[in-house]
């Protein structure tokens, strides 16, 4: 059956055309801009390589994406832990499990900015939950966000909290794949609930655990909101994120060619480690 | 006696995801002094915090906004997103791998390259503090596009010649019988995408200035870190209680729907 010859154009086209104005052309521009300097309202200036090197020189921004790594480093090795923990829970014959499925996935459709000022209460120094219950034992009190060696930590255990549910239900996803004939051999066979799980749980859910660590790296080089309004990138910019760097150099000082180039040079890093990433995955597979 | 210090143990962990929420809402509903006690039950519940919030922001106004800016991007989204999607799945045509290959790279494109001159783009076209700043942009998505492409496969082409045999159009096709065929896909992306949109908060605060045009998140933002608060915490506890409570409400009630969603974001590559 044949339709007409222009009628797929014409579906494509408004997709064509949004993705020349809202992707192509930022992209081509966001490269002249890295040569200029430019606040947008006085006239472009060319500056040659300026801002490639202010950036290799600009500590700041160097340490901002060093805190997004520290980051990283704590929150996806926390929340896959945590997300295995209670999807291996979850995917057993449990009293209620609708009930702790729904309440372990409820702040995953809540807003970041609810569940930061939330958290920003628990984590009070003097006032805070987590504080009262440690006093309450009889240990020291613990600045959650203001010891500068424990913000970034206390940020990644709050991120945690908040998409856990979302892995939890990928890996309850991930584990159903798994043929229960399997256990039933292991049983036989008088394997532990350890030795099940390391081998046999584990191994057969490795592609939902590749997809885990790909979607955590990208919402993680992605944190703003939480240290924006936590501590505003503080205490000692221990805090301060890239993308929140990012955005005080464009929107706050108006240093677009600058912003600019700090955005571009950060894309590369974050599809660098993706595609590290995807190379490890493809030689596990 | 294993199994109830297990249950235990899963209830404090249920407890420390819902408490937090609890106590979030009580808290505003105590009196400002009554607050620092963290008890979920104050001697006396006020709507006082409520009532001063509203006084200081037009948070009505940017429930408003928020309502209207997710729904044209929602709406927008399933509409393009479908066309797209059926062309791609059901009509050969020229430049078809090329178009798919334009998708892919646009999903794997980390938004921090083109956050700077999409706002240069917005001044330029004069859209800073307006609706369309906030809609534009997100008219179309690549992760949508490749879901209503893989959902389309699945439908017989049979059904669409015989309604071509009937000299129904391609929109037609599309809107007439496709989309009722493919209801799971348009709810999925209707979820996410009304999420996502309801949620964003970084954009509105670069192109949004005038409060009068601000989303509920940015407004919360602003309100919280900013002094207007005037550090009552129970002021800014009730304005992030309003923006939490409409999603919130339609996750009590289309629970299983939320977490189906969100659990096929994971379908991506």
């Amino acid at each position: 059956m044949k339709t007409r010859k222009i009628t797929p154009y014409l579906l494509v086209a408004p997709y064509i055309i949004h993705f020349a104005v809202f992707v192509a052309f930022p992209v081509i521009f966001s490269i002249v801009l890295t040569f200029h300097k430019w606040n947008i309202i006085s006239p472009m200036k060319f500056t040659g390589f300026d801002n490639y090197i202010r950036l290799f020189n600009d500590t700041l921004f160097l340490k901002s994406i060093m805190n997004t790594f520290v980051f990283l480093i704590i929150h996806i090795p926390l929340q896959i832990f945590v997300a295995l923990i209670l999807a291996e829970i979850l995917n057993q014959k449990i009293f209620m499990r609708g009930f702790f499925r729904a309440a372990f996935f409820l702040p995953v459709v809540v807003s970041g900015v609810v569940v930061t000022m939330l958290w920003q209460q628990m984590f009070a120094f003097d006032t805070g939950l987590l504080n009262r219950i440690l006093t309450t034992v009889g240990l020291d009190k613990v600045g959650w966000l203001v010891d500068p060696n424990v913000a970034m930590s206390s940020i990644a255990v709050m991120a945690t909290w908040k998409n856990v549910g979302l892995y939890v239900i990928l890996f309850l996803v991930g584990l159903q794949t798994v043929p229960p004939h399997y256990y039933e051999a292991a049983d036989l066979e008088g394997a532990n609930r350890f030795q099940k799980f390391f081998n046999i749980t584990l191994p057969m859910i490795k592609p939902t655990m590749f997809m885990v660590i790909i979607l955590s790296t990208i919402g993680g080089f992605s944190l703003f909101i939480e240290p924006y309004i936590m501590t505003g990138g503080g205490p000692l910019n221990s805090t301060i994120s890239a993308v929140l760097y990012i955005y005080k150099q464009g929107f706050f000082y108006y240093h677009m060619g600058y912003a600019s180039t700090l955005g571009l040079f950060f894309a590369l890093i974050i599809l660098l480690v993706i595609v590290i990433q995807k190379k490890f995955i493809e030689r596990e597979k | 006696m294993k199994r109830l210090v297990f249950y235990l143990g899963l209830l404090f962990a249920a407890l420390s995801f819902i408490y937090p929420f609890i106590w979030m809402i009580s808290a505003s509903l105590a009196p400002e002094s009554e607050i620092g006690s963290l008890v979920l039950f104050p001697n006396t519940f006020t709507l006082d915090s409520y009532t001063q919030m509203f006084s200081k922001i037009p948070i009505g106004r940017a429930l408003f906004n928020s309502i209207l800016v997710s729904t044209i991007v929602t709406f927008g989204v399933l509409v393009f997103g479908s066309m797209v999607g059926y062309a791609l799945s059901k009509l050969e045509f020229k430049g078809r791998e090329l178009i798919f290959y334009i998708i892919i790279f646009t999903m794997t494109l980390p938004f921090q390259i083109t956050l700077i001159p999409q706002y240069i783009l917005m001044v330029k076209f004069g859209w800073v503090d307006t609706y369309i700043a906030l809609i534009a942009p997100y008219l179309m998505n690549a992760l949508a596009i490749i879901m209503f492409r893989q959902y389309f496969k699945s439908i017989p082409t049979d059904l669409l010649d015989a309604a071509r045999i009937d000299g129904c159009g391609e929109l037609r096709i599309l809107f007439t019988i496709l989309w009722p065929n493919a209801l799971p896909a348009i709810v999925t992306i209707g979820i996410l995408t009304f999420m996502a949109s309801w949620n964003e908060v970084l954009w509105p605060l670069i192109v949004i200035r005038d409060e009068s045009l601000m989303t509920m998140p940015q407004l919360v933002t602003l309100f919280a870190v900013g002094g207007r608060a005037d550090a009552q915490l129970g002021v800014k506890l009730a304005s992030a209680i309003l923006l939490a409570l409409p999603i919130m409400i339609a996750y009590l009630f289309f629970q299983k729907y939320f977490i189906q969603s969100m659990a096929s974001t994971g379908l991506k590559e």
